[in-house]
């Protein structure tokens, strides 16, 4: 088995490629199905580090406190954080569905952010000791997670069910509301950065001046 | 085998269907995690750079998203007929919503935009990705040349949209966290959110297991050679 290097195909449609030397955000794209081929993140890349360690403050203030807190007229008080919601979806023998919302909104985010910041800061600094498995293991786990982590989509239903809400009793929106808010905003700009170039980086592998 | 390597340059502006060669016909295969491309790769290898396995195509592709598309239709009909919640005030009559009844309350109270929203995300977004996926399925089988990019497109579109349709379930996993107020109400979830939740499950497994490019491979003449018979050489 041989690498070949400076070509590249295309993920949809399986077509060979020239790499191209991208200047700051550039895009090279498919010439026969128009997907994406590459993408130059250089400006991304050195945000990512603060951005991620600030989702991870988005993402624990968002679990502790309440998203909806929920007034009746009669003095009854109610609030729900996310892992309530999910341990009276299971108390009501939705497993399935508990699991799903746990996996998708606590999990998957909690283990996406904590292996790119372990992507980013271990094998950069002890690169000749980093240990290539678990190096392997967070990059893929990254990519194979990606489109399991909805917290846009959460925000979204929070939305929804606040206004379904409002028509009964006062609804005030929680501390973890504006959070799990910052947070989708975060992932989303740290998620803009593609693991593939710390392999690039890692390897030694430069397409700059090829 | 240096000859044929003579390849075009990317492109940067986006795909305009101009023929090309592939890497399956020049005997190599991309890693699906790095998108570094190997030679000479053997069956069960494992790229060097990712550890990923390597595979020509997305291995049982066809078959195993046929089975998930399918199991997603059979789910889809409890998922639109059985209640999603159900609400039970302290005094009066307990209250079933469906998907649509759902929608329909937001339509009737004057929230048109939610309204649409939801519409949107619950309903037309998981049938339009069984009607696409079922129509890129039964498309590579029929070897159609077709339509070909925009194929492609509706495979980008599917992949990207999937993960809004769990709007429902998360609206009601809050509906029930929130209100299990003694002296009010209480919402319990109903049996239809979970097979909605299925639903969406399966049909986000069904578009990630698609090989888009199985649609471009009968683009290729090569007569007497199927890719089948070179998968994992
Ligand atoms: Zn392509
Ligand atoms: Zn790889």
């Amino acid at each position: 088995m041989r690498e070949v290097p400076d070509l590249i195909a295309c993920e949809e449609c399986d077509a060979v490629y020239r790499r191209l030397t991208l200047g700051r955000s550039e895009v090279a794209f498919c010439r026969r199905c128009g997907a994406e081929l590459e993408r130059d993140r250089r400006a991304q890349r050195k945000h990512v580090l603060p951005l991620a360690i600030a989702g991870l403050c988005m993402y624990l203030i968002a679990h502790v406190f309440p998203i909806l807190e929920l007034e009746l007229r009669s003095g009854l008080f109610s609030h729900a954080t996310l892992i309530g919601s999910v341990r009276s979806l299971r108390g009501e023998g939705m497993l399935f569905v508990a699991l799903l919302v746990l996996a998708t909104t606590i999990l998957f985010p909690l283990i996406q952010l904590l292996a790119l910041i372990y992507l980013l800061t271990f094998p950069i600094r002890f690169r000749r000791f980093g240990h290539p498995t678990t190096f392997n293991l967070s990059g893929r786990l990254i990519q194979v997670l990606r489109p399991w982590v909805m917290v846009e989509v959460f925000l979204l239903g929070v939305i929804v069910a606040f206004v379904k809400l409002t028509s009964m009793a006062t609804v005030l929106p929680g501390i973890a509301l504006w959070a799990f808010g910052a947070l989708a905003f975060l992932l989303t700009a740290v998620f803009s950065f593609d693991p593939r170039c710390l392999y690039i980086s890692r390897y030694g592998y430069k397409k700059q001046g090829k | 085998m240096p000859a044929n390597r003579t390849v075009q340059p990317a492109s940067q502006s986006p795909g305009s269907g101009v023929p090309v060669k592939t890497a399956a016909k020049l005997g190599m295969v991309s890693c699906p995690h790095c998108a570094t491309l190997w030679e000479d790769v053997k069956a069960h290898d494992r790229c060097r750079r990712c550890g990923a396995g390597l595979h020509l195509r997305k291995p049982d592709s066809l078959r195993r998203t046929w089975a998930l598309v399918i199991a997603a239709y059979i789910m889809y009909v409890p998922a639109n007929i059985l209640p999603v919640m159900i609400t039970v005030p302290f005094l009066g009559k307990e209250q079933q919503d469906t998907i649509m009844s759902g929608i329909i309350y937001f339509w009737n109270s004057g929230s048109w935009g939610l309204a649409l929203i939801v519409f949107t995300a619950s309903f037309l977004v998981p049938l339009f990705k069984l009607a696409v996926l079922t129509q890129l399925l039964i498309a590579v089988q029929d070897h159609s040349k077709r339509h070909l990019l925009l194929r492609a497109k509706l495979y980008r579109v599917v992949a990207v949209i999937g993960r809004w349709s769990m709007l429902d379930v998360f609206v009601v996993t809050l509906m029930t966290g929130l209100i299990q107020i003694k002296g009010f109400a209480t919402v319990h979830p109903g049996e239809g959110i979970a097979a909605f939740a299925a639903v969406v499950v399966l049909t986000m497994l069904a578009s990630i297991s698609f090989d888009p490019r199985l649609m471009w491979d009968v683009t290729e003449h090569e007569p007497g050679r199927s890719h089948e018979s070179r998968r994992g050489g």
